[in-house]
C-alpha cells in the first residue's frame, strides 16, 4: 500500500510464548498445568502493509494479538514496535508506544463502555495522551474523526446502545484513531457483523490505511475476507505459525497440509464450483493447548503424517522467497 | 415429488412495549420430499421467526401469528391443538438450533438426554434406547460412542456437540429437519465435516432439510433451491444455480458482490450496500430494500413489490428488472 518502505519493519515479534496458568483448589490455588495458547511465534510486519493472522478458533491468534501489545504480559519473548521495545518500556515510554499501537476489539457490544457517550469514548485516548489539553479542540478532533469513519458528528453527545453493530464498530475505530498510532491490531473487527455491513468496514479500513500510511495486523478466522484485504498471511494452529506467506502464493500454492485443509473447507458462493471441489476434510477436533501432541502439533489430524512426526517438531523454515512453513513433508 | 409443507402468508408480529415488530410480513413458500431448501438471509430478516412460527415455538404474547397457513399434508399447523403440536415436533419435524452449547442440558448426560426423546417419543423401554442412542451416535460419526454416552456436554467439543443435536433430531426419522443456522458458530473445517455429515443422512434418509442460513457461501454445495429473505419478505427464490448465476434481486446482486472469494485473486474494492436494514418497528410500506437500492424508482418508496416470476421457477420481488434497468 505505502510506496516507502524503509529496511526496518514496524513490528518485530521474536520467540513470543504466552502461557496461561491452569489452578486448581478454591482457597490454596495450586498451579496444576499451563495453557499454551502462543508457544514461540515470530513474525515481522513491513510498514504499511496489512499482515493477516488465520486461524480457528482456540488457535491463539487473539491471545498473540494482545501479547505482542502488552496487553498481557508475555511468559518470554521480544517484540518492538517502531523501535521501541515494548516489554521493557515503564512508565513514559510505554504510553509513547501505546500511542503508536491501537487495537480495534471483535464485539463492538462488549467494547464500549455503555454509560459513556461517543464524545467521552472516543476523546478519552487524547485524554490519556494529553494530545489536545483542550476540551473544545477535543471535541471538534472527535467529529472529525466520527467524520472520517462516516458518522455524524450530530452524534457526539448518544449512549453505544443507540447504535447498531456496524456503526459501534466504527466508533471503535474512531477512538482507535484518536491517538494517531502507526500500527492497529484488528481482531476480528468484522466477524460480528452481518454480511452486508461487513463489506463496509472492510473498505474502511483499507480507506484509513491509504490516507493515514497505517499498518495492520488483522485477526481473522474468515479466510476469503483476510485474502481480499491482506498483503501477507501467517497461518496458526495450536499456539504456532505453521505457514506464512505473501498472500496470492500462500492461497494459490498453500504448503502446509493444515492450510491445504483450511482453505479447502471455506465454501465458495457458486454451486457448480463448490460441487466440484475437491474437499480435504481433516477429522476431528483441534486437540487442547494444555497438553499439545508431541512432535509436530497438527500430526494426529494429518493425512500425511509419518512416523517422524510424531516425534520431531518441525523447523521453521523458508521454502520459497517469503514463503515460510513448518512441515516435514513439504520439500524444498 | 410430494409438497411436504406449504406455507402460506405467514405474517408473524411481537407486540412489545415500544410497539409492534413487523417480523414476518407474508411469507410463503413450499418444500417437497427429500428435498433441500435453503433460507437466507441476515440477522432480523425474519428467517428464523418464520420457522418458529410453524413449528409453533413462539411464546405468545409477545409473539402473535396474525394471518397466515402452514399445510403439513392435510393439516394446518397453524390450526392444531397444543398437544397435536407435541405429537408433531420431534417426530415428524425435526429442528437442530445454532448454539450446541444451549441446547443441551448441561446438568444431563448425553445419554440421558438421548435415551429421553426415545422413550417419551417411540415409548422404548431402557435398554433399547441405549442401543438405538449408541447407534445414533455413531451414525454422526461420534467415535467411541458406547462409551461416550455417560459424558456430560462439557466433555464434548462445539463440533460434537453439534452432532448430538442432529442425532436426537433424527431419532424419530423426521421427514423434514429444520436446521437454524447450525454451523455458524463451528469453526470452518468443522462446518465442513457438518456439512457432509447432513448431506449423507440427508440421502440416506431421503430426508428434507431447510437449511437457515446467513451465509451465501455454504449453501452454495448443499441446497437444492434458495429463498432470499430480507426484513420479513421473501425477496428471491430460485433453483440453487440460478440465483447464483442470475441473481434477480437488487439485495441479492449486492451481497454475492460483497463477498470476497477464496478462490481468486483480488481484482477489486469490494462493492458495499449503504445503510442498514430497517427498523422493524415502523409498518413497511413500500419495498423494504428500497432505502439501500441503487435500482430504486419512485414506485418502490410506497409500493410493496409481490413475488413475481422472472423466468422458469426463478422469482423475485422488485419493480425494477435488474438485468435492464427498466421498470417492469
Amino acid at each position: 500500500m505505502n510506496t516507502m518502505k524503509p529496511a526496518e519493519p514496524l513490528v518485530v515479534v521474536q520467540n513470543l510464548k504466552k502461557y496461561f496458568p491452569v489452578t486448581s483448589g478454591l482457597v490454596f490455588q495450586r498451579k496444576t498445568g499451563e495453557v499454551r495458547a502462543v508457544d514461540d511465534i515470530s513474525f515481522t510486519v513491513e510498514r504499511g502493509e496489512t499482515l493477516g493472522l488465520v486461524g480457528e478458533s482456540g488457535c491463539g491468534k487473539t491471545t498473540a494479538g494482545r501479547t505482542l501489545l502488552a496487553l498481557y504480559p508475555p511468559t518470554s519473548g521480544h517484540v518492538t514496535i517502531d523501535g521501541m521495545d515494548v516489554y521493557a518500556a515503564r512508565g513514559r515510554d510505554l504510553l509513547a508506544i501505546r500511542r503508536k499501537a491501537q487495537i480495534i476489539f471483535q464485539d463492538p457490544y462488549a467494547s464500549l463502555n455503555p454509560r459513556w457517550t461517543v464524545d467521552a469514548i472516543v476523546s478519552e485516548p487524547m485524554r490519556v495522551h494529553s494530545i489536545l489539553p483542550d476540551s473544545k479542540a477535543r471535541s471538534e478532533r472527535v467529529k472529525e474523526l466520527l467524520a472520517l469513519v462516516g458518522l455524524s458528528g450530530r452524534l457526539v453527545n448518544r449512549f453505544p446502545h443507540e447504535f447498531s453493530g456496524g456503526q459501534r464498530q466504527r466508533i471503535g475505530i474512531a477512538r482507535a484513531l484518536a491517538s494517531d498510532p502507526l500500527f492497529i491490531v484488528c481482531d476480528e473487527p468484522i466477524s460480528a457483523l452481518d454480511v452486508s455491513i461487513q463489506a463496509q468496514v472492510v473498505n474502511l479500513l483499507e480507506d484509513l490505511q491509504d490516507r493515514f500510511g497505517l499498518t495492520y495486523l488483522f485477526i481473522a478466522h474468515n479466510l476469503s475476507m483476510v485474502r481480499h484485504i491482506c498483503d501477507r498471511v501467517a497461518v496458526m494452529y495450536l499456539g504456532i505459525i505453521v505457514e506464512l506467506g505473501e498472500r496470492d502464493e500462500l492461497y494459490d500454492h498453500p504448503l502446509h497440509p493444515y492450510t491445504r485443509a483450511l482453505l479447502s473447507a471455506v465454501p465458495i458462493p457458486n454451486p457448480k464450483q463448490d460441487r466440484a471441489r475437491q474437499r480435504m476434510i481433516l477429522s476431528g477436533d483441534v486437540p487442547s493447548p494444555i497438553n499439545p501432541p508431541p512432535g509436530c502439533r497438527f500430526h494426529p489430524r494429518c493425512p500425511l503424517a509419518v512416523e517422524r512426526c510424531h516425534q520431531e517438531p518441525p523447523v521453521w523454515r523458508e521454502v520459497a522467497t517469503g514463503h515460510w512453513v513448518a512441515c516435514h513433508e513439504v520439500s524444498g | 415429488m410430494t409438497m411436504l409443507l406449504q406455507t402460506i402468508d405467514l405474517k408473524t408480529r411481537f407486540r412489545i412495549p415500544e410497539g409492534t415488530i413487523y417480523a414476518v410480513n407474508g411469507v410463503s413458500f413450499h418444500i417437497s420430499e427429500g428435498e433441500t431448501l435453503a433460507v437466507v438471509g441476515e440477522s432480523g430478516c425474519g428467517k428464523s421467526v418464520t420457522m418458529m412460527s410453524i413449528l409453533r415455538l413462539l411464546p405468545t404474547p409477545p409473539a402473535e401469528i396474525v394471518s397466515g397457513r402452514a399445510l403439513w399434508g392435510n393439516r394446518d399447523l397453524l390450526r392444531l391443538s397444543e398437544n397435536e403440536m407435541e405429537q408433531l415436533r420431534g417426530r415428524e419435524i425435526a429442528m437442530v438450533f445454532q448454539d450446541p452449547m444451549t441446547s443441551l442440558n448441561p446438568v444431563l448426560t448425553i445419554g440421558r438426554q438421548l435415551t429421553e426423546s426415545l422413550r417419551v417419543h417411540l415409548g422404548m423401554g431402557k435398554e433399547d434406547a441405549a442401543q438405538r442412542a449408541v447407534e445414533l451416535l455413531e451414525q454422526v460419526g461420534i467415535p467411541d460412542a458406547a462409551h461416550r454416552l455417560g459424558d456430560y456436554p462439557h466433555q464434548y467439543s462445539g463440533g460434537m456437540r453439534q452432532r448430538v443435536m442432529i442425532a436426537m433430531a433424527l431419532c424419530c426419522h423426521p421427514s423434514l429437519l429444520i436446521a437454524d443456522e447450525p454451523t455458524t458458530a463451528l469453526d470452518v473445517t468443522i462446518q465442513a465435516q457438518i456439512v457432509e455429515l447432513v448431506k449423507k443422512l440427508r440421502d440416506q434418509l431421503h430426508m428434507a432439510v431447510i437449511w437457515i442460513t446467513h451465509d451465501l457461501g455454504v449453501v452454495a454445495g448443499l441446497a437444492q433451491r434458495v429463498m432470499v429473505m430480507y426484513a420479513g419478505f421473501v425477496v428471491e427464490e430460485a433453483l440453487v444455480d440460478d440465483l447464483y448465476e442470475d441473481p434477480r434481486h437488487p439485495y441479492t446482486l449486492a451481497l454475492l458482490a460483497a463477498l470476497p472469494r477464496v478462490d481468486r485473486r483480488r481484482d477489486r474494492r469490494l462493492k458495499s450496500i449503504p445503510g442498514a436494514p430497517p427498523n422493524l418497528l415502523v409498518e413497511p410500506r413500500g419495498c423494504p430494500f428500497a432505502p439501500r437500492c441503487e435500482f430504486a424508482i419512485e414506485r418502490c418508496r410506497f409500493e410493496i413489490p409481490p413475488l413475481q416470476p422472472v423466468g422458469g421457477t426463478h422469482t423475485a420481488a422488485c419493480w425494477v428488472d435488474v438485468t435492464t434497468g427498466a421498470p417492469r
